[in-house]
């Protein structure tokens, strides 16, 4: 016969998390319900015409009921309230070992890259009780990644980066949609995620041959689009060095003042993208834009790249 | 018209008298503007209900095989989305019971800017032929949410005139909004202080001021999305420095608030039927007209919880979960009054109060699953899936659809003159009740397992409450179609109804049925307080008819 759950399968640190909450929640509805439709039968049955029972004097307000009623819904929706907020702020904080993958949603499919430099299209596979890091932007419209079994979803917006983290706690297959309507395909853009054993994912990750990591990738698209002629080395052009820069404050003139934004991915996409938006303090608007000459994908790796020399020394 | 020969006595001439086509398409009577509304949004419902039971139809396997593309498929929900909201839902109570009945309420002779009243008509018909239009030529596939940037640089579908079709309609709405606010303020009749507005009156005054206020804001959302479509100007096209996300925040900012166009009259018309059918005062009147307004003026402020996991900050989804949660607060004081309002009555258990108990159980559990949705980690997990499809049906189906049909039930007498057939009543809520159940109660579970929405294709295992959820919907459509019949039947019979048949207070209920042309014969003197009703009194008068009966 049909597969028929009820439940879905809890495959993350998360689910569980969630579902608890879920659990209390059917309850106070539960226990609301029956309680209006307890009350609705047996006053319908009690009071209805022609049944012998006191009916003087109906009451018309009570304000004790009346209060009763505000505080008892306030003080269950604080609980819901503390309790699903702290779930939420968990899923947005990922932890420090987290391994990162990039995805780009385009329509209708997932492409997914990790660190090492293996890349997959709408698979992902990741290893047992490691967490994972997503970075995630979209080519075209917005997405949204969703996994069930691990409660969670976060939309993928053009033009822009969102995260989110997860933690598999159960080796084994599951589905991965796109959850945020995006035209024709829509309901058949579906991945699998796979969480392997972490010796399987080693295997995984090398069966290809261990080729270059996502961040070697990057430099590689850094010297063949020339940012490197300016970023490096070469005295000719005034243009500040990357080494270093990746998640610190950058100065940036803002007409006449100078302010500070971090330098995280978002400020290195739209450097590349419009670098005339935020031109770092005391250099040139030289720059040109690189708009339609590097896909998603490239950008993410050339932020890798970026990143990978957050550590090396800058030598101004 | 020339003087008749004999002047017996002015016979009371109804509003239905005239009969000719000019004298509907021209008439200024809020009476027949709230019939040629009840006629359209009929139509559209019946339409919009074609396209869910297509869907349904398509759903009840795995693969698409009923509709030959998914492109078929994304333009029938979408134009069943467009349709029901915009051309049922937010029209159906306010524009034909609230055209019908508010003046009538409040001792007057009509609205106050009756021309206005047939224009809004008139605009909202425009609208409407736009949307039937749109829909033979090509339709349109983003959703009745036009999330940019796919409804602004990849979809290729006649999204701007649908845009239009929105805007159009939209004033139809804000003129009414607006004749009631004023109508409210400046005819009631001598006596007919605020608080003895009957709480129809302060939740149709709550409703216009979203009306008014909120509207604006769509049609700026709608017209930008023409402009960008057309022009590219860039306002929502990250590429060149725009927001997608911005398109969401002024898309909900109406969006929200209209959720409560759409049940705020659904209370409307529950408070007006459960004392009248439990034959005492409502409880806990001023809390009630309060927290019509409460949730009106709230509803503004909780936009931001259609977008938990739209990209937006943490704390901003902080603030708008807590907000959510106080918004709910209200909604659930009026279940509780009804509720209340049940102990020591008269009851008696006919069609509306059939469709009223049905209402306060459907939203009980629409409301409540709101409540999970206002919960940021749950919603994470259910947004955009099937439970949300369950949670809105429940809130806008079970809950403003049970209402305008328990509305009709009740107010049809008056409106049309004439008795429907009682057991055929009862029958269509029960059918309703049942189907609307077996028909979304398993869509919470399809979210759950984690079914997105919008799915043209789906997982096998989600089959099994596919496939319930579809025959539930063939009850369900047997329960709405009922209704069209035996009331149009009753119209052939001659009226039958006397002025007051259910013996309910409200100064609708003083004059004939059908009412004449200008309301009232004489002018009202209003002298006491809403819902008047004694349960006792009630008990004598049915003790004395069963004596009758009996003898
Ligand atoms: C016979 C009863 C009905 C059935 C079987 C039904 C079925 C459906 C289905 C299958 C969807 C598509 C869900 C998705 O794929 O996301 C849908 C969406 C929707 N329905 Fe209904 N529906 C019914 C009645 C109504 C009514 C009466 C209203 C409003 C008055 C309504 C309002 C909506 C809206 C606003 C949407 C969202 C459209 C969108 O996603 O763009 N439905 N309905
Ligand atoms: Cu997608």
């Amino acid at each position: 016969m049909w597969d028929f759950p009820l439940f879905p399968e809890q495959a993350s640190s998360n689910a569980q998390k969630v579902d608890a909450l879920m659990l209390f929640e059917v309850g106070i509805l539960l226990f609301f319900t029956i309680l209006i439709c307890v009350l609705i039968l047996v006053f319908s049955l009690r009071f209805r015409r022609g049944a012998r029972v006191d009916r003087s004097h109906p009451p018309t307000h009570g304000k004790a009921m009346e209060t009763v009623w505000i505080i008892v819904p306030l003080l269950i929706s604080i609980v819901m309230f503390v309790w699903s907020t702290r779930l939420f702020f968990e899923l947005y904080e990922a932890p420090p070992d987290a391994a990162e993958i990039s995805v780009v949603g385009k329509q209708w499919m997932w492409y997914l890259q990790h660190p090492q430099g293996r890349a997959e299209t709408n698979e992902l596979h990741v290893p047992l009780g490691q967490a994972v890091k997503l970075n995630m932007t979209s080519q075209d419209v917005i997405h949204s990644f969703f996994i069930p079994a691990f409660r969670i979803k976060q939309d993928v917006l053009p033009g822009r980066y969102t995260s989110l983290w997860f933690r598999p706690t159960k080796v084994g297959v599951y589905d991965l949609f796109c959850a945020e309507y995006c035209g024709t395909n829509h309901s058949i853009m579906i991945g699998k995620v796979h969480v392997m054993e972490p010796a399987d994912y080693e295997q995984w990750l090398s069966a290809k041959g261990v080729g270059p990591s996502q961040a070697e990738e990057g430099e590689q698209l850094f010297v063949q689009h020339h940012c490197a002629g300016c970023h490096r080395g070469s005295q000719t052009v005034n243009a500040p060095r990357l080494e270093g820069v990746y998640g610190k404050p950058v100065p940036i003139q803002k007409g006449k003042d100078v302010g500070f934004v971090t330098a995280d991915d978002r400020y290195i996409r739209d450097s590349i993208l419009m670098p005339k938006s935020e031109v770092v303090a005391g250099y040139e608007p030289l720059m040109p834009s690189y708009k339609d000459q590097i896909s998603e994908p490239d950008l993410l790796k050339i932020i890798a790249y970026i990143k990978s020399i957050a550590t090396r020394e800058t030598s101004q | 018209m020339s003087a008749p020969a004999v002047v017996v006595e002015d016979p009371p001439e109804d509003y239905l008298q005239e009969h000719t086509l000019k004298s509907w398409l021209l008439t200024t009577d809020h009476k027949r503007v709230g019939i040629l509304y009840m006629i359209s949004v009929t139509v559209f419902f019946f339409v919009g209900g074609a396209a869910a039971t297509l869907m349904r139809l398509e759903l009840m396997t795995p693969q698409g095989d009923v509709l030959a593309t998914p492109d078929a498929y994304n333009r029938l929900f979408t134009m069943h989305g467009v349709i029901m909201i915009f051309f049922f839902l937010v029209p159906a109570i306010p524009s034909v019971l609230g055209n019908f009945l508010l003046p009538l309420m409040i001792g007057a002779r009509d609205l106050a800017f009756p021309k206005i009243n047939l224009l809004s008509w008139y605009v909202y018909m425009v609208g409407g032929v736009m949307g039937i239009w749109i829909m033979i030529f090509g339709g349109v596939d983003t959703g009745w949410t036009f999330y940019t940037p796919f409804s602004t640089m990849y979809s290729n579908t006649m999204v701007v005139t649908a845009a239009v079709a929105v805007f159009i309609t939209g004033f139809s709405s804000i003129l009414t909004g607006l004749n009631f606010i004023v109508t409210v303020h400046t005819m009631r009749a001598p006596g007919m202080t605020w608080f003895r507005l009957p709480l129809f009156v302060w939740s149709h005054y709550a409703t216009s001021l979203i009306m008014v206020l909120g509207t604006p804001v769509l049609a700026i959302s709608v017209i930008l999305i023409a402009l960008e479509r057309l022009f590219g100007v860039g306002i929502f096209d990250p590429a060149i420095g725009g927001d997608p996300i911005l398109f969401q925040h002024l898309f909900w900012f109406y969006s929200h608030p209209a959720v409560y166009i759409m049940v705020l009259p659904g209370f409307a018309v529950v408070s007006e039927i459960i004392p009248c059918f439990a034959r005492r005062p409502i409880f806990g009147y001023k809390f009630i007209a309060f927290a019509s307004v409460a949730i009106a003026v709230f509803g503004f402020l909780v936009w931001g919880h259609h977008m938990f996991v739209s990209g937006q900050s943490m704390y901003a989804g902080t603030i708008f979960s807590i907000l959510s949660f106080l918004v709910a607060i209200p909604s659930a004081i009026k279940v509780f009054n009804w509720t209340a309002t049940l102990y020591k009555g008269s009851l008696r258990f006919d069609t509306p109060m059939l469709y009223a108990l049905g209402f306060i159980g459907l939203f009980t559990i629409g409301g409540l699953t709101g409540l999970m949705l206002a919960s940021l980690a749950i919603d994470v997990h259910v947004h955009d899936t099937y439970f949300v499809v369950a949670h809105f049906h429940y809130i806008m189906v079970g809950g403003t659809v049970m209402a305008y049909l328990g509305g009709i039930h009740f107010w049809w007498p008056k409106i049309s003159g004439r008795m429907y057939p009682e057991i055929w009543g009862k029958l269509s809520a029960l059918l309703v009740f049942v189907g609307f159940n077996l028909t979304f109660f398993p869509q919470f579970l399809l979210g759950y397992l984690g079914m997105p929405r919008r799915y043209y294709e789906y997982r096998p295992e989600f089959q099994v409450l596919n496939v319930m959820s579809t025959a539930g919907a063939s009850i369900l459509a047997v329960g709405y179609v009922l209704p069209l019949f035996y009331l149009l039947l009753s119209l052939r019979k001659p009226a039958n109804a006397g002025p007051n048949p259910w013996g309910a207070t409200g100064l609708e209920w003083q004059v004939e049925s059908p009412p004449s042309v200008h309301n009232f014969h004489e002018p009202v003197v209003v002298t006491c307080e809403p819902y008047m009703y004694s349960p006792e009194e009630a008990e004598r008068e049915y003790a004395h008819d069963q004596r009758v009966h009996n003898a």
